[in-house]
Parts: C-alpha cells; sequence; structure tokens
C-alpha cells in the first residue's frame, strides 16, 4: 500500500548510509525546504483554480476552459504573468517596508506548515506545543498586512490594513477558544497525540454538540482569520478597491495572493486535523469489515480529502454571503462568537472531567 | 482642492471614491471626508460625462433628438425615448394607434424589469455577494433577446419614434415575452431566496441610508428611491399616460424610508411590471404601428413637457419650440441627478460600507446625471 511513511523512511535510510550523520541531516533539511516551496507552489496554483471552477459552477459559468486540459495550466499562465509584469512601487510608499510586507505574510504561511501531518506519521515538525504553535504564528501575518496597508501611502490601504488588523486580531481569540476544546478533550498540545487520541472517532463524532458549536466557530474564525468572503473587509472590493493591497503588482501582490490560498489550506488542515480527525480514517465502532476497508485508503488521500472538503466549504461561504459591515463584523465576535466559545469551553471541560464524550 | 490630498483640521480622512471606483457604477467622483470608518460629508463631484445632451439635442430635428437620449440613463433607453416622442406627440397633438400604445407599454414594463435585474445584481455586487450578479444576467438575457428581436438593439433601442413605434414587432414576440414571465415568476423567488432572505443582506440594508418622506420630497426624490420612503411618486398613477390609465397595477411604497425599503419597492416592482405585461400582451390589438406624420416634423409655437417614469423615477422632457424645424431649448429632468443630491443626507453618520448600500440602492446610473 503506498504510504509517504514508508517513502520518507527509504530516503532517510539511504542519506544516513550514503552521507553520514551530519551531513545527511542538513540534505535531509534542505529537502523539507524544497518540499515546501514546491507544495506552496502547487497548492497556491490548484487552490486558485479550484476556486475559479468552484465559482463558475456556482454562477453558471463554465470557468477556465482553454489553456490545457480543462484550463488547468490556466493559474500558471497567470503566475507567468505576473512574474514578467513590473513590481511598482509607489512614489510616497515606505520602499523599504512596502517590499518587506509580502514576505512577511508569504513567511508567516509557510511557518505554520510545520506541525500539519500531511499522512500517518508525515510531519515536519512534531512540535510538542504544535496548537499553540499554530495559533502564534498565524497571528504574525496581520503584522505584515499592516505594514502593506501602513507604507503603501494610500488611504484604501491604509482602511484596509486597520480593518484586517482589528478582525485578525478578534477572530483569533474564538478561533484559539475553538481549538482549545480540543485540546481539553484530547489532553496534548501535540497534534500526534490529537490526531490519535480520535482513533477510535473523530471528535466532532465523539464530542457531542458542544464540539460541533466549536468546530462551527472555528470554521467562521479561520474564514474572517483568512480575510475570506463575507469577512473581506481588508479587501472588500466594492469599498476599498483591493484593500491593502491595492498599490500592490507583478509578483509582490501574487505572494499575498498565494499567502491567501496557502491560509485558506493551513486553517482548513488545523480544522480537519483537530476535528476531523487529520489522516486518521473513519471508523464505525465495530463494524470491522467497514474498518478495514477504510483503512486501505492512504491516510494522505484522507487529510487532502478532509482538507479540501473544508476548503469547499469556505469557497462556497463566499461565493454565496454578502459582505459584513465592519462593526457587525466585530459585533459577530465579540457579542456573540466569544461568549458562545468561552460558554462552551466550560461545557467541554465539564464534558472531559466527566468523561461523558465517547 | 488642497484639501482632498490629505485630512482636514479635525484630522479627518478626506477620500476620492471614484471617477474610478468599482462601486460608483461609472464615472461619478465622490470626495468623503471619513471619520475613522464613519461619513462625515459627501460631496458627489459631477461633470466626467458630461455630453452636453441638451444642448446637442437643439440642432436635431425632432424626429432626431430622442436618439440621443438612449444615452442617457442606459438602462432604461426605451422609457427615455418613450418621453421624447410623447412630448413631440404633445406639440403635434397626434393620436397614437392602439397597436403603438401597447407596444410602447409592454416593452416599457420589459425595460423595467431588466433595468431592476441589473440593479439587483450590482447591488449585490456592492454588497460584496458576486454570484446574484450572474442570476440576475441570465433573466436579463431573456430581455435582452426579445429586445434585440424588435428593436434591433440591446441597450440603445431607439424604437419609439413620434407617432408610434418604427418596425412592427417580431412574430415571436409574444410567445417569448410569456416565455419569459413564465421563466422569471419562478427566477424571482429564487432571488428572494438568495438575497433578500440573507440575515448579512438584511443587516447590511435595514436602518441603512435612512431618508424620512419629507427629505425625500424636498429633495426631489422620486421613483422606487422615493417609493421606499412612502412618498407616492409613480408618475404612471399620477399622471397616467398612453394606457396606464386602464391597466390594474399598484403603486408600490414602503414606508422604511432606508435602503431595506427601496430594496424592496424595487422587488416588489418587478412583479407589477410581470402583472402589466400579462394584462396586455394577449390583447395586442391589429392595426397601424404609427400614426401619420409628415416627413419634416415642425411643433408650433410654445412649450411641451412630458414625463414618465423610468425605472429610476420621474424624467420629465421639457421642450421649447419656436416653431422650427428643431427644438429651441430642450431640458430633461433625470431622476438620477436629484435622487443622488439626497446621497449627503443619507449616508452621513453611517460607515463605508453603509454608503456603498445606500448609493446601491439609490439606483444611479452615471450618464443619466450627467447627460
Amino acid at each position: 500500500m503506498f504510504s509517504l511513511e514508508k517513502l520518507v523512511s527509504i530516503i532517510q535510510a539511504w542519506l544516513q548510509s550514503t552521507l553520514g550523520d551530519p551531513w545527511a541531516y542538513i540534505v535531509v533539511c534542505v529537502m523539507v525546504g524544497v518540499a515546501a516551496i514546491a507544495l506552496f507552489a502547487i497548492l497556491g496554483l490548484m487552490l486558485v483554480y479550484m476556486e475559479r471552477k468552484v465559482a463558475a459552477h456556482m454562477q453558471i459559468r463554465l470557468g477556465p476552459n482553454r489553456v490545457g486540459p480543462m484550463g488547468l495550466f490556466q493559474t500558471t499562465a497567470d503566475t507567468l504573468k505576473l512574474v514578467m509584469k513590473e513590481g511598482l512601487t509607489p512614489d510616497g510608499a515606505d520602499k523599504f517596508l512596502f517590499n518587506l510586507a509580502p514576505f512577511m505574510v508569504m513567511i508567516a504561511a509557510m511557518l505554520i506548515l510545520a506541525p500539519i501531518a500531511f499522512a500517518k506519521n508525515f510531519q515536519i515538525w512534531d512540535i510538542s506545543i504544535g496548537v499553540l504553535y499554530v495559533a502564534a504564528v498565524s497571528s504574525v501575518a496581520v503584522i505584515g498586512i499592516l505594514m502593506a496597508g501602513w507604507s503603501s501611502n494610500n488611504k484604501y490601504s491604509l482602511l484596509g490594513a486597520m480593518r484586517s488588523a482589528a478582525q485578525i486580531v478578534s477572530y483569533e481569540l474564538s478561533a484559539g477558544l475553538s481549538i482549545l476544546a480540543i485540546v481539553i478533550l484530547s489532553g496534548s498540545l501535540k497534534i500526534s497525540d490529537i490526531i490519535n487520541s480520535q482513533a477510535d472517532g473523530w471528535w466532532i463524532i465523539k464530542g457531542h454538540i458542544p464540539v460541533i458549536i466549536a468546530f462551527i466557530v472555528f470554521i467562521i474564525a479561520v474564514t474572517a482569520e483568512t480575510n475570506r468572503a463575507p469577512f473581506d473587509l481588508a479587501e472588500a472590493e466594492s469599498e476599498l478597491t483591493a484593500g491593502f493591497h491595492t498599490e500592490y503588482s507583478g509578483m509582490k501582490f501574487a505572494l499575498f495572493f498565494l499567502a491567501e490560498y496557502i491560509n485558506i489550506f493551513i486553517g482548513c488542515a488545523i480544522g480537519a486535523t483537530i476535528f476531523l480527525g487529520g489522516w486518521m480514517p473513519f471508523h464505525i465502532g465495530n463494524w470491522e469489515a467497514f474498518n478495514h476497508v477504510m483503512d486501505f485508503i492512504p491516510s494522505s488521500i484522507w487529510f487532502i480529502g478532509k482538507t479540501v472538503f473544508l476548503i469547499f466549504l469556505i469557497m462556497w461561504f463566499r461565493w454565496t454571503f454578502p459582505r459584513l459591515r465592519v462593526d457587525q463584523l466585530l459585533n459577530l465576535e465579540w457579542k456573540y462568537l466569544l461568549p458562545i466559545s468561552m460558554v462552551n469551553l466550560l461545557i467541554v471541560t465539564l464534558m472531559a472531567i466527566m468523561g461523558w464524550h465517547l | 482642492m488642497l484639501e482632498e490630498l490629505g485630512t482636514n483640521d479635525q484630522g479627518d480622512m478626506i477620500i476620492n471614491v471614484g471617477p474610478q471606483h468599482p462601486s460608483t457604477h461609472g464615472v461619478l467622483h465622490l470626495v468623503i471626508t471619513l471619520h475613522g470608518e464613519t461619513v462625515k460629508k459627501v460631496e458627489p463631484h459631477l461633470g466626467y460625462i458630461h455630453r452636453s445632451i441638451e444642448k446637442m439635442s437643439e440642432s436635431l430635428s425632432y424626429r432626431q433628438f430622442s436618439y440621443v437620449t438612449s444615452r442617457m440613463d442606459y438602462l432604461s433607453s426605451h422609457i427615455n425615448n418613450h418621453a421624447c416622442a410623447l412630448a413631440v406627440e404633445k406639440g403635434l397633438q397626434l393620436e397614437i394607434p392602439g397597436r403603438a400604445q401597447y407596444i410602447r407599454v409592454i416593452l416599457d414594463e420589459l425595460t423595467r424589469i431588466a433595468s431592476h435585474q441589473l440593479w439587483w445584481g450590482a447591488l449585490a455586487m456592492d454588497l460584496g455577494a458576486f454570484t446574484p450578479f450572474f442570476y440576475s444576467f441570465r433573466e436579463r438575457e431573456m430581455i435582452n433577446e426579445v429586445m434585440e428581436e424588435t428593436c434591433g438593439a440591446r441597450l440603445t433601442m431607439n424604437y419609439i419614434v413620434p407617432g408610434g413605434v418604427m418596425f412592427d414587432l417580431h412574430p415571436d414576440f409574444q410567445k417569448k415575452v410569456k416565455l419569459f414571465l413564465a421563466e422569471f415568476k419562478s427566477k424571482i423567488h429564487e432571488y428572494n431566496e438568495l438575497v433578500t432572505g440573507n440575515v448579512i443582506f438584511q443587516n447590511r440594508t435595514k436602518g441603512v441610508g435612512y431618508i424620512s418622506k419629507e427629505n425625500a420630497i424636498s429633495y426631489g426624490m422620486t421613483g422606487p428611491s422615493g417609493r421606499g420612503s412612502g412618498f407616492k411618486c409613480d408618475v404612471r398613477k399620477l399622471h397616467p399616460y398612453e394606457l396606464y390609465d386602464q391597466l390594474k397595477f399598484e403603486e408600490i411604497t414602503e414606508e422604511g424610508g432606508d435602503a431595506f425599503a427601496r430594496y424592496m419597492v424595487r422587488i416588489r416592482e418587478m412583479e407589477q411590471s410581470m402583472n402589466i405585461i400579462e394584462q396586455l400582451i394577449d390583447n395586442i390589438p391589429e392595426g397601424d404601428i404609427q400614426a401619420k406624420t409628415k416627413a419634416v416634423l415642425k411643433l408650433p409655437k410654445g412649450d411641451f413637457y412630458s414625463r414618465v417614469e423610468t425605472a429610476r423615477g420621474e424624467l420629465g422632457v421639457y421642450i421649447i419650440s419656436e416653431g422650427g424645424t428643431t427644438p429651441y431649448r430642450i431640458k430633461y429632468r433625470s431622476p438620477g441627478f436629484s435622487n443622488l443630491s439626497a446621497l449627503n443626507d443619507m449616508a452621513v453618520g453611517g460607515k463605508l460600507g453603509d454608503l456603498m448600500a445606500t448609493m446601491g440602492t439609490l439606483d444611479l446610473v452615471i450618464p443619466d446625471i450627467d447627460r
């Protein structure tokens, strides 16, 4: 059976035997870095393509269908165009910060990739405070967005950046609280432990209604944190033309664009890991035959499948809902989501203490 | 205009929305004073698409000048032409054949539906939902096809001429219009499900861009925007022209005065327009499509005024004639201009996002404002 775990151990063993200890480790680091960047490029291309197709089918259109089979190379062509475009820096801009900002956003997105388990035992860094790490690093992105908005010397950008800062900082809270619910249930911050605790059933099934509430809050918070519609106030095309990246062009714009999709992927991957069992196959109690069939599907497919499902949900939101207003956005978080997730957290804690979950 | 560059002395941000901006739907330029996100002042700057249509019309004959008006409010070009034709007919004291009247009214109402459909999609887009735009264009396309067959044009119809209409109907006309009516009846339900009932949409529009009935009247707001404040201003009811006095239809008013009320007026108006078309479509009489007119029209000395209800409100055409073949002076009273004048009153105190909702429900067409 195909398994990424075996592939990794074969490569590692071969490197160890040919290069010896320090060099093998360095080569592995480089390989991981290259793989991460390659994954980024592929994810960006595929998610943009997916978004365009999903949007098109919701809008009674066909979507990209000219470049390559079924328009698969459309995003590649678009990226090529963006690479060749001139990356303008406006006259009044703070040049250093202006050029740094897209990289900040991108690096923040890349860093969160580390603790994500893509398949069984296939993880870059199984850090013991995995969930905390994700929550902490994901808020670095807002610095990049603020930087972009502030340094552009454009009022639309500034408004967009300010909105984005308010939004990400507030929604981080309920995202964190809803993740905490699962941390309490599984008793660990480590991603691999959280996944292993779901071997006998995903938390969304085991955890009854409180976890479902936490999951819904989490999905809303992720949509808001990634600045996606209906929470796309930072970009808000009809109000702020393009929000914080109004002044960006060429590849610098593409980095923002890419980071948005990577962030969606990461948000959904975290959601899939924490609530839907990550790479854990779907098991039903003591149906042995059924469970065996499920086990036969590679763990990487399980993970990608769940993540793509959540991504589809978020895309579905974007193409259905109108945008919230800025005060409504903050009201939703501070008046509804935060109290709900706090009370929910208490209930989950009670559930964990009393052992009410399955 | 130094003020436009930055902030004013109270530290408020002054920001230019337009002339190129996604939600001004054209070259409207708004200078907005923002305190944080709160709008303190909205100042429309006009003139970016001024083509001096009124002056141009002075050198065009009475048959020609109505063609220019298709370029004013391009979404209700048919109704604009109608207003011009009515003014000229008043001067010539022409009796319009019944068939032409039926055709005119049916096409007027089709134009109104098409315009409201586009407005519906564009409003949703202003509020950040992209998909409704495509849905509305799907149905609007059916109307455009009817228009294309009938008038030979999809946007600038130029179909109504003084004395009647230019050509007879296409043989498929009735069939296609009925097909559209049947289709759109179910689709308008879809519109309501997708947008009207949406919680976010209701939050974005209810209580937003409020204007009282008194203010609406004093600003001269007409059309659905005025009726959203409870101001009964439907020209079709107040000063019926053509067949409107024989038709059964409701004048839609809402008391809310906010963006949602204006939204509901337009949605319900589409249903009324369908109702009107249904009453007429089976009874189009046979006969001439044009009254007998001379090749060169000459209006007697005097002034002539006609008013019609376009999709945006009351359009008035005022012609002063010196007895020649061209008008001495023409003045259009365009609905968009008066409606826009109320924007400052409606938007102040709201957020920047509210301004877009308000502008969206005013249904501005910029060439109509500037002419």
